[in-house]
């Protein structure tokens, strides 16, 4: 990629991508060499404009992007964090809907926030109920189907799942914390969750899976036989609740077909 | 792999499982739009921010200017880490005296 362009009104210098970028991440910067306003001097204000407008904005997405974060910590201080972070890990992508996918480590070093370790996990929800928001439609299937297989065609049967669905495995009852700041739930308690999240329309869902159920649901999604992902969810927890994690998965829409090998 | 629970468990957990969720299963119009797409947080969050003229003077942001401590609802948590099976204090004490000195 050519790093040289031509960034001035005139057209006779040059300013490298390089050059503006790092100006453009680092307000110690002076504004690169070669940036002229229609006046033929220097662009130091409208630079710094446009310097302070893309951190406002990135500032700004993470804030809308990570809700219970921003409540948890205050707007204030997530704003200034976020000037932080964007620094750091600038947008890799120009998918700004998935902007902050870094920031769950980020959370793990960054000092104002050290000590709240259940941030991360937090972050990582948020994410993912984004990451369910975007992902491509899927038809579920009418759950009867279920039960029109006998045993062995169950066993055999592959059962596809949605691209929003995925499993999400925490040290600290994230679902919990979610659910008290948003929907007025209970005090959080508790320890580690597994959470499957998936989709229901336009809705990403949140909901806890039963012990085993991550490891069901992981296997499914990897494609493994009904067979398969019972049993290796029973192997690790033998009084594995099969009807309760299926009733997770169908009630968000998690599986979109059943393949039946003949 | 062996199956650990009996057939008829199987396909009666199935069958539970499926009895449970017949209700509300596919009403027909559960596609609205002006529902469910502008909760916090599940929301089309990018589109919108990024071109304000909020801060149009010259400031620039300081990204070393480290002063605010986190403020929120952070506070009201109080879990101890099961992880590792350490007591540790709920996190308002932890924020208080743990914060950076600068």
């Amino acid at each position: 990629m050519n790093d040289s362009v031509t960034l001035s009104s005139t057209g006779d210098t040059t300013v490298t991508q390089t050059a503006f970028r790092k100006a453009l991440l680092d307000p110690q910067q002076r504004v690169p060499e070669g940036l002229t306003n229609p006046d033929g001097k220097q662009a130091d204000k409208r630079f710094s404009v446009y310097r302070n407008n893309v951190a406002h904005g990135l500032s700004e997405a993470m804030l809308t992007g990570f809700p219970v974060l921003a409540k948890l910590v205050g707007d204030d201080f997530f704003r200034e964090m976020a000037k932080v972070y964007l620094r750091i890990h600038p947008p890799a992508s120009p998918l700004m809907m998935h902007y902050g996918a870094a920031l769950p480590g980020f959370l793990e070093s960054f000092p104002g926030t050290l000590h709240l370790k259940y941030l991360p996990d937090v972050a990582r929800l948020e994410l993912a109920l984004r990451r369910a928001y975007h992902a491509a439609d899927a038809t579920p299937i009418d759950p009867t189907a279920l039960t029109q297989l006998d045993q062995a065609a169950l066993m055999r049967a592959r059962l596809k799942m949605s691209p929003a669905c995925e499993v999400l495995s925490t040290k600290w009852p994230a679902k919990a914390i979610w659910d008290f700041n948003m929907k007025d739930g209970p005090q959080p308690t508790g320890g580690a969750e597994d959470i499957l999240i998936s989709r229901v329309g336009f809705d990403p869902m949140a909901e806890r899976l039963p012990n085993g159920g991550a490891a069901f649901v992981r296997s499914l999604i990897k494609g493994r036989s009904f067979g398969t992902a019972l049993g290796l969810a029973t192997a690790d927890t033998p009084d594995f609740d099969l009807t309760a994690t299926l009733s997770v998965l169908i009630a968000t829409h998690a599986i979109t077909g059943i393949d039946k090998p003949d | 792999m062996s199956n650990n629970m009996k057939t008829v468990a199987v396909l009666g957990a199935v069958s539970a499982a499926v009895a449970a969720s017949a209700l509300p299963a596919f009403a027909d119009g559960d596609q609205e739009k002006c529902f469910g797409v502008s909760l916090a947080g599940q929301n089309d969050c990018a589109a919108g921010p990024g071109t304000t003229c909020a801060g149009t003077s010259t400031v620039d942001y300081q990204g070393n200017a480290w002063k605010l401590v986190p403020a929120g609802s952070c506070e009201t948590m109080e879990i101890t880490d099961a992880a590792d099976g350490m007591n540790r204090m709920g996190s308002l004490e932890a924020l208080e005296r743990d914060l950076p000195a600068s």
